[in-house]
């Protein structure tokens, strides 16, 4: 029981990371209909941009609060992450914005690529290690371990897919978003400014790519240039499973996904008497993925397209 | 049109006088020797430590000024990058088998080692890997293919009796990354601790770009093991040792050469300590020429991470070959390997029939105060 309770626990921190950096995509997608391939590696980029500003602070001062420093550290990484994001809407998306879908899609994957480079070159081939400031507290419950980090993963996460529901639900900008989503043209004709609105969705999908950087490398202890790449594509399987475009499938899909992987891995192995191992953790989580695109192709939430945003 | 032709006159003129220039140094011959590791993703520092390794060699020979058979030659190194992926590994050897090679320095992994061993096997080219470990890659008859490196037989073999012997471990769970050396490493362990009557109580798998263990190690903790084998690389075994503290594993993390790395301290922090990991060979300040090579190894391209002196040592064997044979033709070199007797950075090399090391150590090391010490070197 108390070996279900931790995996559970494992895949509900593992599954919130997902949903963060899954929310992302399916906003771009939601509005623009782009898998923005390049959105992993913003993720990444808010991890070694939070992780520059840490070191330097701890180089200056050492006695600083560890909290205060991966709080600053993340309070510069998220309008890096953002003025990345809108630079690559300008420069990569928006001049294809009437060219077949494919060409951006291309374009995104070239981003990708351009970003992993990029960073190899700034930080390095290196894996860089996240300093060990935060606090380290421990509980346990009914058997299971939990930490203060991990309280602090999921809380965070839940807080910011509240605030973002609220902003799509409940402001001006989120009606245009949503406005946007179901007809670029009929909202430019109301008066919606859709570039702008295009570039917010963007920025705050960067945004909240920052959090999920911070959080991914201060909860595994490191950061590396290619550590965006499997992130953002098992986020694009969440956001598929929970209906791409859908923002609460986004949040439903990553949870989902972080505890079918958790599950998976922990009992496959026993289950089958050892014929097959935990090495099929991916295949486990990505099976799933595909019965439900079998069985419902828009996905567990998707069916509410004229909602999304 | 005119302006073409004239343009292109001149081209030809330019040429002509850039071969001119070239007569110089025509007598020097060059020799290309290929060096493949992984250069990008998440190995890519181990991959530049080969790279660097061979580098060092290289430039220290060509400096020397080695010259065979009368003619003055200077050495080449192409770097290549196999992305640690056996796909790209044999589509980068051919590679350098068309730009025509005289012999390769690697591969790094062992996955990637032995998919390429059988494309420069066909070209007759002589491969020395610095650190592939897996039992395979010597075990396919190529007279082409060498490494300096203990293989996974011997190292596992020293791990599974030192895990049964003096930790004392009876319950063990395996961990592997379901690699060529991981999974190698990890069923020679096995095989070993197994014969020394430990129990297997859990086998566990991950991967080479892994960073999340906790559902693995959830299970693992259910079964309560006292050891924890892990076969894989750093990038995985620093999370590794960090989540088996946070999840409360009470068990020792013991691995192979893949964690016995600057890299793994600095990945699992605190809980690092009291990790164990073997590394074959003697450890770098014993190693004969260790010392020395660290001071000019550091002076040029920083920290050593684990293989480099391997890869340097690989060059050394294989030019001590090219200067027996007075020759780099690939089918001369072939014929003089066998006769390998170097006194290397990393020890005296020799190598048995199948091209395996003779002789050797496997080194055992702790982390004690956040640095590797060794707890004990096995001779074979």
């Amino acid at each position: 029981m108390d070996i279900l309770t931790q995996q559970l626990i494992n895949g509900l921190v593992l599954g919130s990371i997902y949903a963060l950096v899954a929310l992302g995509y399916t906003m771009v997608y939601g509005i623009l209909e782009l898998i923005n391939f390049a959105h992993g590696e913003v993720t990444m980029i808010g991890a070694m941009v939070a992780l520059t500003v840490i070191g330097l602070l701890l180089g200056m001062a050492p006695e600083l609060p560890g909290l205060m420093v991966v709080f600053s550290g993340l309070l510069v990484a998220i309008p890096a992450c953002m003025a990345l994001a809108f630079a690559i809407e300008k420069v990569a998306y928006r001049p294809l914005r009437r060219a077949p879908r494919l060409a951006p899609l291309i374009t995104a994957i070239g981003v990708s690529i351009i970003l992993q480079n990029v960073a190899m070159l700034v930080w390095g081939r290196q894996y860089v290690a996240f300093p060990a400031i935060l606090p380290q507290g421990q509980y346990e419950v009914f058997g299971a371990h939990i930490t203060d980090l991990q309280l602090v993963i999921v809380a965070l996460s839940l807080t910011t897919m509240a605030g973002l529901w609220l902003l799509v639900e409940r402001t001006r900008l989120g009606r245009a978003m949503r406005a946007t989503a179901q007809s670029k043209e009929v909202a430019a004709l109301m008066g919606v400014n859709v570039d702008r609105v295009i570039s917010a969705t963007f920025v705050i999908g960067a945004a909240i790519a920052a959090i999920a950087g911070v959080m991914v490398s201060a909860y595994y202890g490191l950061a590396h240039y290619h550590m965006g790449f499997l992130l953002g594509l098992k986020a694009f399987a969440a956001a598929v499973l929970g209906g791409i475009g859908n923002i609460a499938g986004a949040m439903l899909g990553g949870l989902l996904l972080g505890i079918i992987e958790a599950l998976g891995a922990g009992y496959i192995g026993d289950l089958t008497g050892g014929f097959l191992g935990s090495h099929y953790q991916d295949v486990f989580a990505f099976f799933v993925l595909i019965l439900v695109l079998v069985f419902r192709p828009s996905g567990l939430l998707g069916e509410r397209v004229a909602n999304r945003a | 049109m005119k302006s073409t032709l004239f343009a292109s006159s001149a081209l030809m003129l330019a040429l002509l006088v850039a071969g001119c220039g070239d007569k110089k140094s025509a007598d020097v011959d060059v020799i290309r020797i290929g060096s493949v590791a992984p250069l990008t993703g998440p190995q890519a520092h181990l991959g530049k430590d080969n790279e660097n390794g061979a580098r060092l060699a290289v430039e220290e020979i060509n400096a020397g000024g080695l010259v065979l058979n009368g003619r003055k030659v200077r050495l080449e190194l192409i770097g290549e990058d196999d992305h640690a992926e056996p796909k790209t590994a044999t589509i980068v050897a051919q590679k350098l088998v068309d730009q025509g090679v005289k012999a390769v320095i690697g591969h790094l992994n062992s996955g990637t080692t032995i998919p390429a061993s059988k494309i420069y096997h066909d070209a007759g080219i002589p491969q020395i890997s610095p650190s592939a470990t897996a039992i395979a890659y010597t075990a396919q008859g190529y007279k082409t293919a060498y490494r300096v490196m203990t293989n996974d037989e011997q190292q596992g073999k020293v791990l599974g009796e030192y895990a049964t012997g003096p930790l004392g471990a009876r319950r063990i769970a395996v961990i592997d990354d379901r690699t060529a050396y991981g999974q190698g490493l990890a069923d020679e362990f096995e095989k070993a601790a197994r014969a020394a009557g430990a129990e297997i109580v859990a086998r566990e798998f991950t991967n080479d770009r892994a960073t999340d263990f906790a559902a693995i190690l959830t299970n693992i903790k259910g079964k309560s093991p006292d050891l924890v084998f892990f076969g894989g690389m750093d990038p995985q075994g620093g999370p590794m040792a960090k989540q088996m503290k946070r999840l409360g594993v009470n068990a020792r993390l013991l691995g192979g050469d893949g964690l016995q790395n600057a890299n793994f301290i600095k990945l699992a922090g605190a809980d690092a300590e009291g990790v164990i990991a073997s590394s074959p060979g003697l450890p770098i300040d014993s190693m004969p020429g260790g010392a020395a090579f660290r001071e000019d190894f550091e002076a040029k391209y920083g920290v050593i991470q684990v293989y480099a002196p391997y890869a340097y040592d690989a060059v050394y064997v294989l030019v001590s070959a090219m200067i027996r044979a007075n020759s780099a033709e690939p089918a001369k070199v072939l014929a003089e390997l066998p006769n390998t007797d170097h006194n290397g950075v990393t020890g005296p090399i020799r190598f048995d029939h199948k091209g395996d090391t003779l002789g050797g150590a496997v080194t055992l090391y702790q982390v004690k105060d956040g640095a590797w010490q060794v707890l004990e070197t096995v001779k074979r």
